[in-house]
């Protein structure tokens, strides 16, 4: 990797306003991820978190404002063309496919030909299923990989769908509430699963889960009413006078 | 419901059954009931296409009747041509003051054409409909009343043109295909052979195709199609090319059960027959190749049977057969020895 600064620039959200017909979810909101940075986004209810999310990979179409990534601008690219150039989203929900085992889920994931033609088979290149085994490993659901993804326990999906995320092989993964649902334990666990990802992706990050966003000990942005509000450590967002206003409901 | 769950190591055993069974049907059945079991074949490969797409795919037809129609009035016009002497036409074209065959009437004389027009017409209709469709990202309950709107407009066209299309009765009294004399019996049990290995090929290779990875994101575009989206997939070509698959046995069924029943008419394939077909795919099974045939030929058989005995009655009783399998049987029959989806 270069030492640069600009090569380093992997995403960069350029003034984007997304109007919901008058109520802007994102207004002139901008933000930056160098290449390998894993970055926080919280934010009180409706601060436009997962907006920002749609945005980038293309759900929702900003009316101003560009997205680049790798310097060039994807906000009007199909959603399947965004995610070909390596960004990939887990979805608040989660979002796994329930009737499919979490195998063929994997697989699905880890498949790099998405062409509908290339989709008469069933063999699968031995790079892809060992992608797949790999992902197994790492949420530890090698042991339910036979299973029907529907059949997981709430805390099993999210990981499988983080694990799907992961095997795309996205260099930009978008995780949107990732310990949703879990408990302590699940979410420390989800915690070490980011930050075993090391700088090889980058990483955004919605939570609400304070105590998650301190495990991760990464840079928070904190948004507000679709502005952005601040950046800086865990320890300088939790100091700050503003930010603790937005979250007790005092705007100024 | 009956826990049936210890029938289950019967089931990779059910399609075998039915084979034996087809194989066995020409030497123990009249000529009429071979006849009957043929048409009934003849649906069952249209109902195979139903799995596929909303079975497999959760998009729910109620519009293959027109694909059977293509299918069965491909056939039909080049029947109608065959038995012509040379330089006439048809007699309901000269009944409606005709003196000439319409331009696209002309081709169908050549049975290759015929065949290939069986074959290409209604996959073809298929995927240029639903690609109209499913690319403005229009499904669920919005594509089933667009396809019956479909099935309605075809159905009407049909008999609003009476000149060409023989209108209202349909186009009927053939008397051989491709050189086979229709009424001699030898004629009759070929067919049934066409039919049973048509019904075979479609099965073997449907059960291929949901085996493979197209299969597997057909089933992903029904469970999650942003999830399939936001994986890098564009999930409109598998839908597309399944509707084309099924667009294509339904036109396959439909020339193969115009042979058998020797009349193709607009109300085999307007709306309440395009209903139908979709109950016998509930109550044998949505999910389950095997199921599909059985439900298309129990469906078929008891309205035969009902139907002679108590003609106004069939309408309520199948309605009654669509809650109960709707409301107990969510798999239809197939479910009863299958629990999980292919």
């Amino acid at each position: 990797m270069s030492g640069s600064a600009i090569s380093d620039l992997l995403l960069s959200v350029d003034g984007v306003t997304i109007d919901y017909s008058g109520f802007k979810a994102l207004d002139n909101f901008s933000m930056t991820l160098n290449r390998g940075e894993t970055r926080v986004v919280i934010g009180p209810n409706g601060a436009g978190k997962s907006t920002l999310c749609d945005t980038i990979i293309g759900r929702v179409r900003p009316s101003q404002g560009r997205v680049l990534f790798k310097g060039e601008e994807i906000q009007r690219l199909p959603e399947q063309q965004i995610v070909a150039r390596g960004i990939c989203r887990k979805f608040q929900a989660p979002g796994v496919l329930l009737t499919l085992s979490v195998r063929d889920n994997l697989a699905l994931a880890a498949r790099k030909d998405r062409r509908w033609w290339k989709s008469f088979g069933t063999g699968i290149p031995a790079d892809e299923k060992l992608a797949v085994e790999e992902a197994l490993e790492s949420v530890g659901l090698t042991h339910r990989a036979a299973v029907e993804a529907g059949t997981l326990a709430h805390g099993e999906k999210q990981w499988l769908e983080i694990a799907m995320v992961m095997a795309t092989g996205a260099e930009l993964l978008l995780l949107d509430e990732p310990t949703a649902g879990m408990g302590p334990a699940e979410t420390s666990r989800t915690a070490q699963l980011i930050l075993g990802l090391g700088d090889s992706r980058t990483v955004l990050v919605i939570d609400h889960d304070m105590s998650f966003v301190e495990q991760l000990a990464a840079p928070v942005t904190v948004m507000h009413q679709g502005k952005f509000l601040k950046q800086g450590s865990i320890a300088e967002v939790r100091a700050d006078a503003e930010v603790a206003a937005v979250y007790l409901g005092h705007t100024a | 419901m009956p826990d049936l769950s210890r029938l289950d190591p019967l089931k990779p055993f059910l399609p075998w059954l039915l084979l034996a069974l087809g194989l066995v049907a020409p030497f123990a059945l009249s000529a009429y009931d071979l006849n009957l079991l043929a048409r009934f074949m003849a649906m069952g490969i249209l109902a195979l296409g139903l799995v596929l797409i909303w079975g497999h795919g959760g998009i729910l037809s109620l519009g293959q009747g027109v694909f059977f129609g293509l299918g069965g009035y491909a056939i039909a016009l080049h029947m109608k041509l065959a038995d012509l002497p040379s330089g006439e036409i048809p007699d309901f074209m000269v009944w409606s003051g005709r003196d000439s065959l319409p331009f696209w009437w002309t081709p169908f004389s050549s049975p290759a054409f015929t065949i290939a027009a069986i074959l290409i017409v209604p996959t073809l209709v298929g995927a240029l409909f639903s690609w109209a469709v499913f690319h403005r990202r229009v499904g669920g309950t919005y594509f089933a009343l667009i396809t019956q709107a479909l099935a309605l407009a075809f159905s009407t066209l049909i008999i609003s043109r009476q000149d060409v299309t023989g209108g209202f009765n349909g186009l009927t009294d053939f008397y051989s295909v491709f050189g086979f004399g229709l009424a001699s019996p030898g004629t009759g049990s070929g067919l049934y052979w066409v039919t049973l290995a048509v019904l075979c090929v479609a099965f073997v290779a449907l059960r291929w195709l949901l085996a493979s990875r197209f299969g597997i994101l057909l089933r992903a575009a029904r469970d999650g199609e942003n999830r399939v989206r936001f994986l890098g997939y564009s999930p409109t070509p598998f839908k597309v090319v399944a509707f084309a698959i099924a667009a294509m046995l339904a036109g396959v069924g439909g020339a193969l059960f115009t042979l058998h029943a020797g009349v193709v008419s607009p109300a085999l394939i307007g709306v309440v027959p395009s209903i139908e077909m979709v109950v016998w795919v509930a109550i044998g099974g949505r999910y389950s190749l095997a199921g599909a045939i059985v439900g298309a030929l129990l469906v078929n058989l008891a309205r035969d049977a009902v139907s002679s005995a108590f003609p106004e009655l069939w309408l309520y009783l199948m309605g009654a057969l669509f809650i109960f399998v709707v409301t107990l049987l969510p798999r239809g029959l197939a479910g009863l020895v299958k629990r999980k989806a292919a």
